[in-house]
């Protein structure tokens, strides 16, 4: 049982694999606590399908891509928080809009090549087993300062999801805590890009915060069980993918919808039984 | 306070030439028929909204530009989702946030500053409660806990007593004059007239505009709040003809 827990640890990729993958994990889950609270599913979606445009740029331009995804995340962010405050255009409306707007030109760049490399698509569906040690340490910052800036206004961003109208009567600003966090968001997305790709970070963002939900009914512990929920389904898909030979990305998402189905079950088996006695 | 005061909503003009103040130790009733403008001056009071004319002036200042925790403002209930993950102590806790800005902890002063706002709502054997395992009146009660808890100067209130109990109107009007006693400016908006004398000290008629101004006795002397009484008890709410009102809105502002 050890030898199989530490086999894939004699591959120094596989140990920034774990390592990026408990990051994202823990990252995602925690910040997937607001997603669910403030019902912006549809935006973790929205805005790692816009980082791909981004992505295609700086492919193009033979830059670094977290900071082609990075800065059209960041846009897309910031784009879909102003369009919905002063174009009085409702959330999912606007993100529809603009995230496959930004996608459709990721797409038409990519189309204008006349032969393009097949790194583009494993952005789509993440391959974690390729994160350089450089990646790690991109990773590894960008998860510090998402942690620090969330940890300073955890209170701001409490008050703000729960009760927004309060909160900015007492002197609070809750357009701009709307905005920090959507640039949280879009953080948080482009350091997961890499681990589980465009189409399956919005799972990450969103499950084990569901699962999370579940189970408790306050806050701090809904975020601390998410991340946990987050770090266990990322390490363990990833074992998991390495013994089926299967995908990275998709190991951790099915090993995260298992687990938000057994935390519905588990609910469900609580009311019947407080139900009975 | 509040002079010449305009509120639009695009294409419809919610409030027009409002003029009134508040004052400290006093509760100040605002009442008027659905659709008056009672919860649109007390956004605008609280900085939600921006006058399209006049101003607001709370404690010398404009509301935006007041410290984190001056204006308690406590909306109807149906505006917040009930299933959030929290209990009534971390409901009430919340009002601490704004004082609390970004690097000071929550401390014992502040723990202290929420057991006293439930034991004066009588809400300590509930604190423990999730939010959503709560009636109309106790998730009004918490509300009314978590703008005491943040110890404003000013506190306003949108119809708490829509929806609720005899027992926690009553709970509510006490925590009020316990307020105001104690040096609180108080403006509350309610459209049930039957106890304004034993809620406030002047009450404020509108219907888009200011009809009277005064003590309830005054005020009910003045016609419009029988006028407000008749078009509410008969109709549901008041017409808003503002010609049959000139009379009124000429009634001197009586402040004390």
């Amino acid at each position: 049982m050890i030898e199989h827990l530490v086999a894939p640890f004699h591959y120094a990729f596989m140990q920034r694999a774990f390592l990026t993958a408990i990051l994202v994990g823990v990252l995602c889950s925690t910040m997937g606590t607001y997603v669910i609270l403030r019902r912006l599913a549809f935006i973790g979606d929205g805005i790692a399908h816009a980082s791909f445009a981004g992505i295609v740029i700086a492919y193009l331009r033979g830059t670094n891509f977290y900071l082609g995804a990075g800065i059209v995340a960041v846009l897309t962010a910031l784009g879909i928080g102003f369009v919905h405050r002063r174009g009085r255009i409702s959330l999912d409306t606007t993100i529809g809009v603009l995230f496959t707007g930004a996608f459709a030109l990721g797409i038409f760049l990519m189309s204008r090549q006349r032969s393009y490399s097949v790194d583009l698509q494993s952005f789509l569906f993440g391959d974690i087993l390729s994160v350089s040690a450089q990646d790690v340490l991109m990773i590894v910052a960008l998860a510090l300062v998402v942690a620090i800036v969330t940890a300073l206004l955890f209170r701001s961003l409490l008050y703000t999801s729960f009760d927004p109208v309060v909160a900015q009567a007492s002197g609070m600003n809750a357009g701009a805590i709307e905005y920090v966090l959507l640039v949280l968001i879009a953080l948080t997305i482009i350091i997961s890009l890499q681990a589980v790709g465009i189409i399956l970070v919005a799972a990450l963002l969103v499950t084990p915060a569901a699962a999370a939900y579940q189970l408790t009914n306050r806050f701090a512990p809904m975020m601390a069980l998410s991340a946990l929920f987050g770090a266990l389904c990322a390490v363990g898909g990833l074992y998991l993918s390495y013994y089926l030979a299967s995908a990275s990305g998709a190991t951790i998402v099915l090993l995260a919808t298992v687990l938000f189905f057994a935390a519905v079950g588990g609910k469900q088996a609580r009311l019947a039984i407080a139900r009975r006695t | 306070m509040v002079r010449d005061l305009a509120v639009r909503y695009e294409n419809f003009m919610a409030l027009e030439g409002a003029n009134l103040s508040a004052h400290f130790g006093e509760a100040l009733g605002i009442v008027g028929p659905n659709g008056s403008g009672k919860s649109t001056l007390l956004k605008t009071i609280a900085g939600l909204l921006q006058p399209s004319a006049g101003s607001v002036c709370v404690l010398d200042k404009e509301p935006r530009e007041l410290p984190p925790g001056t204006i308690a403002y406590v909306p109807q209930i149906e505006a917040v989702d009930w299933s959030f993950p929290a209990t009534v102590w971390d409901v009430v806790a919340m009002g601490r946030f704004p004082r609390l800005g970004v690097f000071r902890r929550f401390g014992a002063e502040d723990r202290k500053a929420v057991r006293h706002a439930l034991a004066q709502l009588r809400m300590e054997d509930l604190s423990d409660r999730h939010i959503s395992a709560l009636s109309g009146g106790q998730q009004q009660r918490a509300f009314v806990a978590r703008a005491i808890a943040q110890g404003p100067r000013v506190l306003l209130l949108d119809e708490p007593t829509t929806g609720v109990d005899e027992q926690t109107e009553e709970s509510l009007r006490r925590v009020v004059r316990e307020l105001v006693a104690g040096g609180l400016p108080v403006l509350m908006a309610t459209h049930d007239l039957e106890r304004a004398s034993d809620w406030f000290d002047r009450i404020v008629v509108i219907d888009r505009r200011v009809l009277a101004i005064g003590t309830p006795d005054e005020v009910l002397k003045s016609g419009a709040y029988a006028a407000i009484r008749e078009h509410t008890h008969t109709h549901g709410h008041l017409r808003t003809d503002h010609e049959s009102h000139a009379g009124h809105a000429a009634h001197p502002e009586i402040t004390r």
